[in-house]
């Protein structure tokens, strides 16, 4: 359970940052009057949706690391053969950076109000995460082509489980992000736009982000990555 | 420090009107609704609905237990339907859906100052998916082979394999997705009522500033939504277990003879991920029911809350220790005897934070002004019943302590009066106490204080003694206890008397349900804040509150929400929302 | 005022119930009186603190109910006192850890003279495994499980071969001697536990479990399994005999071994076909009667 307590040491930092910003210090019985006579208004400038999505992302963070900390554990177990990744991982982690990266543009050209980049960039967004898709069932039909099935083993089972769960958040993103599209294409007004474009790119890098770290963690990497730091500890 | 900003400089944006969102049509307006208060009225109404499901479940349970081979009908294998589905019941489907889905939806968006919650629209889907998550739970006793009977833990292998009801059909893959959307929703509405806490109060209202109830509502929202992914991580991983058999928790076993293709897979972990949920689960429960009480002795007290940064920081502590103590209910799993010296401090740590919240709630009552309103009486006997369910904790927290008293009835007596009994009095104490705002009348004194007597003294009655048997060494999750030789003739005897106390105590909820819906057209007329409370909710402009909450303005908020029998001010409160300044040595506004 | 009349009989009820009731736990056959102490620690703090909190706020109640044209102290915190609490209810929270995690290093750390017998539950009985005279527990796994090994011994580890098996009877264990008892299981959790003993520990498929007690007095006492597995669960009783050291050895020159178990059944268990994993609810219902009927 390591990697989820970490993940929540994180969160935790977080919160506290933002509580001791928030005065908890203070003698509330004393302090009488409008806000703005004792306290800075405390609320957040970024827009509400910015922050809901950003609670929303603590707790895919926290569904993923929970994934991660039952890989680790099971892993330990004498019955763990690892899988061979497909080549076509990297393919398609190719293709999700290339969907990131469109995003942004997009999100740069609305801030700019370039309205054909940023249909240009929704567009190759939207085609990139789909190739990433189809790519990965792809990768999915190769392993069980070659016996990799679902259940002969906990690897097996783990890989098709997180990726799985991976994608099924992409498709999830994908339904915001054909909204958005078909904002920019129907004139929504701009600063909705930019707004809409910037929750999506927001979603998508976390996404990659997640998708990275769950790619180092099923090809193995992570757990090298972790028996060395053990090793330079002791 | 934060730099002291005039009143004019706040910049417009932040006291800029919220989009509303307006109903169209009578579907729009009570069903398919974007307020947050019709949303908090069809949450409350179904999380009680099927937690009369699960009072009758235990009524069932109670027959078998304290008249064994009495009733034929209740076979050991209904009766292990009943108890899981009474657990589950009463602590997902009810208690948190009633305190967060319920309490949360009304009293946020009310008591901060906004106009609904900001994402009105994904939390009518909350709603829904609720809904829907509770109608998967029912369906499965109309499934073949019955709805589950594994306990409400659900461990594996026992709860997949065919030695246990609805193991090898239907009940567990039914629960398991039952479960899995009401992960889903709730994640929806607890977006909300997070984002609404930090983004959503109106001008003035500072953090410190909150109601209690605010503080136990967001904690707990929060903790809940970092915590429910490990229960949905669980349920997905033995889903798959149990549909596509694979192996994650499933070892080589021998089932009824005969060797299963499952290998190697570990019951432990599927333990740690569910008390990695299960125990915050407890303080999601808890954590409101301490706010709502805080604010309901404080109001009927006539008294400020004693200690309030004291007060919130123990909820802020509470909440983050909560997620360091789960395998206390894994000491006599095998799982490493060494975390049992972690745990067990941590366990014993968090009694720390939870006794000076006790402490505060009868330091409040010290000189007070005691008001002995029906919500008072609740709030007094939840204090009794969790300082009682709470000490009990010390015993099984304590690692030796707990090997010879876990898995008995001292577990299942601990656990019902600290997170059964003592939160479902706040939730009384609270709807006595807001009903008025919701409906605009008063509920029945008479048949509320018979109702208050009879569940409180009831209760205590029923999981005070039950603690003896468990003392004795009777096991849980017992559908006979009649070859147990430890358990005397007289602890039989013990065992009638509870259940029939049971029976008395869900009766008198019966009296309490016709209250609630009598006292919605002949209650007596409430007016806009009946108990003379401080906090926002009881200063809109019209009872109930209208679509929007507060007319034409958002009120400004000038003052805590515990402003009560401050000396110089001519009434014993001040509501938030009243310029001026009032008392000893304040400094001036 | 009822209020406070009825706070006032909790205290009192709750405190005479638990000293005069007869409803206690059983007398104690292990060396485990440790814990019987410190639960003993913890109800003398934990009953002072519930009768003070209580009687406090009965006391409350009665002095400060709202009366005619009163009105309530202002007093937002008094620091001093909350740290005076604080401090008091660390020293108590101490005063029960302490102990407990001292009985707790004892309970986890098994001595090196103890004997060991191992416990293996299934859906819905007991078996047991002692070892024989070379004083090892062969190697066992639940894949060997058959009819015919129905704890899953490996045939092939000379270890195993004079295991004194006992499958679904009666334990018995010499008196004044600590055993280890080594817990598995073949099918779901289980939970080896003996009131008298105190001692209680899981017991999971795939891995093996342990807990240690000395027996202090002889006589028969009952096994009961306290983790849920399945209808049976209530059903699942066994029965430990604490002997004398005579009777002990008497009762163990009885048992057979694993090697004169099997030796007769060599080619009867290759026969068994590998079995559908589909069991019928009848297959339990049988199960179930076989366990209600013992």
């Amino acid at each position: 359970m390591s990697v989820i307590l970490v993940f929540l040491l994180v969160i935790a930092g977080f919160a506290g940052w933002w509580l001791s910003h928030q005065r908890l210090m203070t003698k509330p019985w004393l302090e009488q009057g409008a806000a703005g006579d004792f306290v800075a208004f405390d609320r957040s400038g970024l827009p509400t949706a910015k922050i809901g999505l950003g609670v929303f992302l603590a707790v895919v963070g926290c569904l993923f690391a929970l994934f991660t900390s039952a890989y680790f554990m099971r892993m330990a177990l004498s019955d763990w053969q690892p899988l061979p990744m497909p080549r076509l991982l990297w393919l398609n982690t190719g293709m999700l950076v290339l969907s990131s990266i469109a995003l942004q543009c997009a999100s740069v050209a609305a801030r700019k109000r370039q309205m054909d980049t940023v249909r240009l960039g929704l567009a190759a967004a939207g085609l990139t995460a789909i190739a990433f898709l189809v790519g990965q069932l792809m990768a999915w039909r190769d392993l069980t082509a070659d016996g990799y099935f679902l259940a002969s083993n906990p690897a097996n089972s783990f890989f098709y489980l997180i990726t799985g769960m991976h994608g099924l958040h992409i498709v999830g993103g994908l339904v915001g992000l054909s909204r958005t599209t078909a904002g920019a294409w129907n004139g929504a007004r701009p600063e909705r736009l930019r707004l809409s474009v910037e929750l999506c790119a927001m979603y998508w890098h976390f996404l990659l982000f997640i998708w990275l770290a769950i790619f180092a963690l099923l090809a193995g990497w992570a757990a090298t990555f972790i028996d060395i730091c053990r090793q330079l500890l002791t | 420090m934060v730099d002291i900003t005039p009143a004019d400089a706040v910049p417009p944006a932040e006291v800029a009107e919220m989009e509303l969102y307006h109903p169209h049509s009578w579907w729009t307006k009570y069903v398919f609704s974007q307020d947050a208060k019709v949303i908090a009225i069809q949450y409350s109404a179904t999380a009680t609905a099927i937690g009369l499901v699960a009072l009758v479940l235990s009524w069932l349970m109670r027959l078998q237990l304290g008249f064994p081979g009495t009733f034929d009908f209740i076979t050991p294998e209904a009766y292990y339907q009943f108890i899981t589905m009474h657990g589950m019941i009463m602590v997902i489907y009810l208690l948190t859906a009633l305190f967060l889905g319920g309490f949360g939806n009304y009293l946020i968006p009310l008591m901060v100052g906004a106009r609904d919650m900001v994402f009105p629209y994904v939390n009518m889907l909350s709603y829904w998916i609720y809904l829907l998550a509770v109608l998967v739970l029912v369906s499965s006793f109309f499934a073949p082979g019955g709805p589950t009977g594994a306990g409400w833990t659900l461990y594996p292998p026992q709860a997949i394999m065919t030695g246990t009801p609805g193991g090898q059909e239907w009940g567990i893959i039914l629960m398991l997705v039952s479960l899995i959307l009401f992960i889903i929703g709730f994640t929806m509405g607890g977006l909300n009522y997070v984002v609404t806490v930090l983004q959503g109060r109106t001008r003035g209202m500072t953090l410190m500033r909150l109601p209690l109830t605010v503080w136990g509502i967001f904690t707990a929202t929060v903790m809940a939504l970092l915590a429910f992914p490990a229960l949905f991580v669980a349920c997905v991983m033995m889903l798959l277990d149990r549909a596509l058999g694979t192996s994650f928790f499933m070892p080589a076993v021998v089932e009824m003879g005969e060797q299963l293709q499952h290998n190697g897979g570990s019951p432990i972990l599927f333990q740690h991920l569910f008390w990695f949920f299960g125990h915050p689960e407890v303080y999601i429960v808890a954590l409101p029911a301490f706010g709502i009480v805080s604010d309901l002795i404080s109001t009927h007290a006539r008294k400020n809350i004693f200690g309030y940064r004291m007060m919130v920081w123990a909820i802020v502590g509470i909440g983050a220790l909560s997620f360091v103590v789960w395998a206390h209910h894994m000491y006599v799993s095998g799982m490493h005897p060494y975390f049992g010296f972690f745990f067990a401090t941590t366990t014993l740590i968090i009694a720390i934070p939870t006794a000076i919240k006790v402490y505060n709630w009868v330091l409040t009552l010290w000189r007070g002004d005691i008001h002995l309103t029906i919500p008072m009486l609740f709030a007094m006997a939840f204090i009794v019943t969790f300082v009682n369910g709470g000490l009990t904790g010390l015993f099984l927290g304590n690692v030796v302590v707990d090997v010879p008293l876990s898995d008995t009835m001292f577990v299942v007596a601990h656990f019902h009066m600290v997170m059964g009994v003592a939160p479902i009095l706040v939730i009384f104490g609270a709807i006595y106490h807001w009903y008025p705002k919701v409906t605009g009348r008063m509920l029945n004194e008479t048949l509320g204080r018979f109702h208050f007597w009879v569940t409180f003294v009831g209760a205590y009655l029923i999981f005070f003694p039950m603690h003896y048997i468990g003392l004795m060494g009777v096991p849980r999750r017992y559908a006979e206890m009649t070859d147990v030789t430890v358990m005397t003739e007289s602890a039989h005897h013990l065992n009638s008397f509870i259940s029939i106390m049971a029976f008395i105590v869900g009766f008198a909820q019966i009296v309490f349900l016709f209250n609630l819906i009598w006292s919605i057209r002949h209650g007596r007329e409430a007016g806009g804040n009946p108990w003379r409370a401080t906090t926002l909710e009881w200063q809109t402009p019209q009872t109930p509150p209208a679509h929007g909450n507060f007319g034409k303005e958002l009120p400004i908020v000038y003052r805590w929400a515990y402003d009560y029998s401050v000396p110089g001010a001519k009434e014993d409160f001040i509501p938030q929302n009243m310029p001026g300044t009032f008392g000893p040595s304040r400094e001036p506004a | 005022m009822p209020i406070v009349v009825v706070l006032v009989l909790i205290v009192l009820g709750s405190v005479l119930f638990h000293f005069l009731s007869p409803w206690w736990w059983t007398p104690i056959a292990s060396n485990w009186d440790y814990i019987d102490n410190t639960i003993i620690i913890t109800f003398w703090i934990t009953g002072v603190v519930f009768a003070a909190v209580v009687l406090f706020m009965a006391y409350c109640v009665f002095r400060f109910r709202h009366r005619e044209g009163s009105r309530a102290a202002y007093e937002p915190e008094n620091k001093r006192l909350e740290w005076w609490l604080t401090i008091v209810t660390g020293v108590g929270v101490t005063a029960m850890l302490v102990p407990g995690l001292f009985v707790w290093s004892q309970f986890v750390n098994v001595p090196s003279d103890a004997t060991v017998v191992e416990v293996v539950g299934q859906q819905w009985q007991w078996s047991f495994r002692l070892p024989g005279k070379d004083g090892k527990l062969g190697t066992s796994d639940t894949r060997d499980v058959t009819a015919e090994n129905p704890l899953g011994v490996i045939a092939k580890d000379p270890n195993g071969q004079d295991d004194v098996v006992v499958e679904a009877a009666d334990l018995h264990l010499p008196v004044g001697k600590p055993v280890k008892m080594l817990l598995r299981s073949i099918d779901v959790l289980h939970d080896f536990y003996v009131p008298e003993f105190r001692a209680k520990m899981d017991m999971i498929p795939g891995s093996v479990t342990y807990f240690w007690f000395t027996p202090t007095k002889t006589g028969t006492f009952q096994v009961l399994c306290a983790e849920l597995c399945g209808q049976g669960h209530p059903m699942m009783h066994g029965i430990v005999m604490v002997d004398t050291q005579e009777d002990y050895v008497a009762w163990l020159d009885q048992q057979q071994t694993f090697a004169q178990l099997s030796a007769p059944q060599q080619t009867g268990s290759a026969e068994q076909a590998p079995g559908n994993a589909t069991v019928s609810a009848l297959k339990v219902a049988a199960k179930l009667e076989t366990v209600g009927s013992r």
